[in-house]
């Protein structure tokens, strides 16, 4: 039990991954969608940073001088960094796509969306 | 046996296919167009007979085009059985090219450019199944005739012809993609090749049920040869013009089926395969069932075309019987009754087309007392019933002599009540029509305006009436081409 | 110069991609030859690296000189070259046909950048293709998904945008899990080099962590690759998208998709991976790649739209290029690459000629299609050679694909495939032959009361698309005869990359 309980982060990890999917999946709402997208998203960022977390290590600066420092793996946090960049795209592309969306359809709420566009076709 | 590599059969090909193009080009100025259809046609025969001497001294012609994969190649050979299909189309086409522009001019046709175009092409596809060399080469060209031909029988556009041509297109696409198309792939996934040998080349391959699946698959795919219960796109295909009916649907098409039947019975399976399984047996007894029921259903048809359709039907089953029954006389029968049912059939069809023509006439019913202004028309049909029936001196009684020799080397009576029993239906769906052309009165109302169709529409069918007089006193070129068949497979 | 030719594929279309909406202010012409000439570059840089690889042998290249493990390398064989060449050849003809084709369907203003994100799509494309590097192949997979919305939407249907924002939120999850994926491999090998992992793999073989980042992998791309049951987002895409897109996208996106899958299940794992992993993997695949194809051409069947209709038949068609994946067999394989090929070229020329029905008449209706042949003559040949193809007729190229398919499934002993094929086949030929019956043997709508038409005297005028865009067309279409018949150039290719990844 303790055992389980140690690896916390990783809980919190499944614990947003599932919470985003369900979001984007169950919300009718273009917006809140992307809100929980972006907790999907962070779950992974989440998943990487503290798998490069090294027991006792420090942040991946150099310390001049000193000797036997153990320092945690930079090159997950720096992956991170583009998938962050990543993110942040998706989402300004999304946004943009939902203020689109509502000048032309005038709502936001996916049924009504789909409701006009089969009176459309 | 001395090979001769030359390119002469891919030119038979490419004359029409060329011609498509000028035709294409020239649609404005029908005499033109027409010209080019002539041309074509005229040179075509040229090469295919500028290639018999070869044959006739027992030499072969070969010519590789391509390889598509590894074992897939589209390659051509030209030799005794492709020669005599060849010959009868191409020359058949001459005749009906004269046919189809006095048909279609008299009847002020639409889309006549689509017409020709289609008919070329049709051709050429025709002489690329005669002179194929592997049974990929001869499934391509398999193909690209009934897609052709799908344009030639949807040509009127009424929405009765569109549903013939669905008709048409599905049974004949979908047999060959369902049945065709894995038999081939069947056989070359145990024989390793799919060229053709004159002793087969699937013995020693596979076990029986194997080849039992394979001979079932490949007579099923190839419902163009009109075997029941694969046959009901013929008589749909007959709402296309007459001329089409007359080339394709009583020559090309359905003698490409037949000559496929013979083709892959002879140089895929081979001979001794086929008897030693007993497989021709079944196809024989399987053909009798279509010449009977297929004799029956043309009685029933009082649409002149639709009874000559059921009547094609029959004929084929003959050509199939033939060859399925082994024997050396039977092999000879089926290959010349693949030219002499054409010469027979087609006359059949120019008749009829020449009746609408002249009368716009359908129908039996109507054909009362015709004969009489129309002689030479139904005189012609009267040779080529006769020959349909086997009475001599037509060259039908030909083809079904040597089938009688057929049943009598291979020991089967009971095929021998068959074509008794067929004949004399022959005779009941036929005479009737001769007898009321000619010995009934016409309507009085009608005595008036009736005449001969134009003469490019009577010529031609007199001239194929006579040739099937020809066949009867001179058949000598057709057996000396089909027993070099018999000596290469036996 | 030539030692940087795997760079510059990447480096040329990116630098153009932030000029071109800059020169486009002057003129948005301007940004089409950007285009053009970027493309052309790319497919004359992809020929060259064929060249190369087919002479001297596989292609390392350090970028920026760091070695590998280390640095991102940029790793080129059989495999990648083949499909570059596909991708930037049709990239080029998608960019030649754009553009009078968004002429109708892209406003003025939005031109410059319309060509400026195609250019970041095909650079994005290209990455994916060119890397050796699995999390280069996650940043390029999301260079082309946003670049790939971003063309969705810039046209003028309001269903795009719509279509365009369920495909990024499907889109981003794919790239989640893929990121996941790589994620654990990461966990459990400490690096992200193709090549170094492919070595380090095998003695995870049997771990379930090892296993789940196969997962994630796998259903991360073929939710980008649109796989039944996971290709729901598409339809609404290539239907609204404006037609140059929906080629391009059909032809290109979907194929490089479908390369990373290949990489990753081939070279990033080996085949006997698929021995000692804990659940059976090709079983899944086998059924999923049936039921698409089954599904697809169904579907097909049904839709009333044209671009529908393609949409749902890439559905179909992708079903077979999992198929000979999931075969994993050489000829399975060799059947799959073709497929990757064939499938560009048709589907491409298809949306083309779709494109060109737009441009004319304005509708994407199969009703609309009646009587098309004696309106636009080459591009409806094009249309019926591609549809022919579609079907595997022989001769062209859709039946040699489907032959090695075939061949393969008798190979590994599963004949109950060769029915399905054959029955696929025939559902392709009857949802295409209903167009190329009404195009060729209708009269067009309103017309059918004239009756009998003497096209000898009153022949309707021939308005076939322009130039720019029969051109292109008309090459696609042919490329679908040529390799139909001269199949054995791809094939030898696609054999050797087949037999490499199946070592």
């Amino acid at each position: 039990m303790v055992e389980l309980l140690a690896k916390y982060n990783y809980w919190i990890v499944i614990i947003l991954l599932t919470t985003g999917l369900y979001g984007v999946m169950a919300r009718q709402n273009l917006i809140k969608k992307i809100i929980a997208l972006n907790v999907f998203q962070t779950a992974v960022l989440l998943f990487y940073v503290s798998m490069s977390k090294i027991e006792g290590g420090t942040a991946p600066v150099l310390i001049k001088g000193a000797k036997q420092i153990i320092y945690d793996n930079p090159l997950p946090q720096v992956l991170m960094l583009t998938a962050i960049v990543v993110g942040i795209s998706t989402t300004a592309v999304a946004l943009t796509f939902v203020t689109l969306i509502y000048r032309e359809y005038g709502t936001i709420e996916e049924d009504q969306i789909l409701e006009l566009n089969k009176h459309n076709d | 046996m001395e090979i001769i590599e030359s390119a002469r059969p891919v030119y038979a090909i490419l004359v029409s296919l060329l011609a498509v193009v000028f035709i294409g080009i020239s649609g404005k100025y029908p005499n033109l167009r027409e010209m080019w259809t002539m041309l074509a046609a005229v040179l075509k025969f040229g090469l295919v007979v500028s290639m018999l001497p070869i044959i006739l001294a027992g030499k072969v012609i070969e010519y590789h085009v391509t390889t598509v994969l590894p074992g897939l190649d589209i390659a051509f050979r030209v030799d005794s059985l492709g020669m005599t299909l060849a010959l009868t189309a191409s020359f058949l086409w001459i005749i009906t090219s004269v046919y189809a522009i006095g048909y279609m001019r008299s009847l002020d046709e639409h889309a006549q450019t689509r017409f020709f175009m289609c008919f070329a092409l049709a051709l050429s596809a025709v002489m690329g199944a005669a002179f194929s060399a592997n049974v990929f080469t001869l499934f391509v060209f398999y193909e690209i005739i009934t897609v052709t031909t799908f344009g030639l029988v949807a040509h009127e556009e009424t929405s009765e012809a569109i549903k013939g041509a669905r008709r048409y297109l599905t049974y004949l696409m979908g047999t060959s993609i369902f049945f065709f198309l894995p038999a081939m792939f069947l056989t070359y996934n145990y024989a390793g090749t799919l060229d053709f040998a004159s002793q087969g080349i699937l013995a020693g391959k596979a076990s029986y049920t194997i080849i039992s699946i394979i001979f079932v698959l490949y007579i099923a795919g190839i419902a163009k040869a009109g075997m029941m219960p694969f046959h009901a796109w013929l008589p749909s295909a007959m709402v296309a013009p007459t001329p089409v009916s007359a080339l394709l649907h009583a020559v090309a098409v359905v003698k490409v089926g037949v000559f496929t039947v013979v083709r892959i019975l002879l140089f895929v399976f081979g001979i001794d395969l086929l008897s030693e399984i007993g497989l021709g047996t079944y196809l024989a007894y399987f053909a009798s069932f279509t010449i009977i029921t297929a004799s029956i259903l043309a009685l029933k048809q009082d649409n002149l075309k639709l009874r000559l359709a059921y009547s094609t039907v029959s004929q084929l089953s003959y050509i199939v019987l033939a060859v399925a029954l082994l024997t050396p006389s039977g092999i000879t029968s089926s290959i010349i009754h693949i030219t002499i049912h054409a010469f027979g059939k087609i006359t059949l069809f120019f008749v009829a087309g020449a009746i609408f023509v002249a009368t716009g006439k359908k129908y039996i019913s109507q054909m009362d007392g015709i004969g009489r202004r129309m002689p030479f028309t139904m005189a012609a049909f009267t040779v080529g019933a006769f020959s349909m029936i086997a009475i001599p001196p037509f060259g039908g009684f030909v083809s079904k002599w040597y089938l009688i020799l057929g049943t009598v080397e291979a020991h089967m009576l009971p095929i021998m009540v068959v074509l008794v029993a067929s004949t004399l239906l022959n005779a009941a769906y036929f005479l009737p029509i001769i007898y009321s052309a000619f010995f009934k009165e016409l309507p009085t109302d009608e005595v008036e305006g009736l005449r001969e169709a134009p003469p490019m529409v009577v010529v031609p069918l007199v001239i194929t009436a006579l040739g099937t007089l020809t066949l009867f006193f001179w058949p000598s070129l057709l057996l000396d081409l089909a027993r070099m068949v018999v000596s290469l497979v036996m | 110069m030539i030692k940087h030719l795997p760079a510059l594929l990447i480096v040329i279309p990116l630098l153009a991609a932030i000029i071109t909406p800059i020169i486009g202010r002057i003129h948005w012409v301007l940004s089409w030859y950007t285009v053009t000439i970027t493309t052309f570059i790319s497919f004359v840089i992809s020929l060259s690296l064929l060249q190369t690889v087919l002479l001297q042998g596989d292609i390392s290249y350090w970028m920026g000189g760091w070695q590998p493990p280390w640095g991102i390398e940029y790793a080129i064989d059989n495999l990648n070259v083949y499909v570059m060449i596909i991708v930037s050849f049709m990239a080029l003809a998608g960019a030649i046909y754009s553009k009078n084709n968004i002429n109708v369907e892209i406003d003025e203003a939005r031109k410059p950048f319309f060509y400026s994100v195609y250019l970041l799509f095909v650079t994005g494309l290209m990455g994916m293709v060119v890397t050796g590097d699995i999390f280069n192949i996650y940043v390029f997979l999301e260079i082309t998904s946003l670049s790939g919305y971003a063309l969705i939407a810039i046209g003028k249907k309001r269903q795009a945008l719509v279509g365009a924002y369920n495909y990024l939120i499907m889109g981003t999850i794919g790239a989640t899990f893929f990121l996941l994926g790589i994620g654990y491999l990461y966990l459990m090998t400490g690096t992200l080099n193709i090549a170094d992992l492919a070595a380090r793999l095998p003695e995870f073989y049997q771990t379930k962590a090892i296993f789940t980042a196969f997962t994630f992998l796998v259903v991360g791309l073929c939710i980008k690759l649109a796989l039944f049951p996971m290709h729901f987002w598409m339809p609404n895409v290539y239907t609204h998208a404006p037609s140059a897109v929906s080629a391009v996208m059909a032809a290109t996106g979907a194929k490089v998709a479908a390369y990373a899958i290949i990489r990753v299940m081939f070279t990033v794992f080996e085949p006997e991976f698929y021995t000692l992993a804990p659940f059976n993997i090709q079983p899944i695949l086998l059924i999923l790649a049936v039921a698409a194809i089954l599904a697809g051409s169904i579907m097909a069947l049904a839709q009333t739209d044209i671009k529908k209709m393609l949409a749902y038949s890439s559905v179909g068609q992708i079903g077979y290029i999992v198929l000979g994946i999931s075969l994993m067999s050489v000829n399975g394989m060799i059947g799959s690459l073709i497929h990757l090929l064939n499938h560009a070229m048709m589907k491409g020329a298809l949306f083309f000629v779709v494109g060109a029905v737009v441009y004319r008449t304005g509708l994407t209706s199969i009703e609309n299609f009646r009587g098309l042949g004696k309106k636009m003559p080459l591009s409806m040949a094009a249309f019926t050679i591609a549809a022919l193809s579609m079907t595997g007729v022989p001769l062209t190229v859709g039946f040699v694909s489907k032959w090695y398919l075939a061949v393969a499934s008798i190979e590994i002993g599963m004949w109950w495939l060769v029915p399905v094929i054959l029955l696929s086949s025939l559902l392709t030929a009857i949802y295409f032959w209903r167009i190329i019956d009404a195009v060729w043997f209708k009269p067009a709508l309103g017309e059918e009361s004239h009756g009998h038409e003497h096209d000898d005297h009153q022949k309707p005028k021939s308005n076939d698309a322009p130039a720019s865009m029969l051109i292109p067309t008309l090459t696609v279409a042919m490329l679908c005869l040529v390799f139909g018949v001269f199949a054995y150039a791809p094939v030898s290719l696609a054999e050797k990359a087949a037999v490499i990844l199946l070592k």
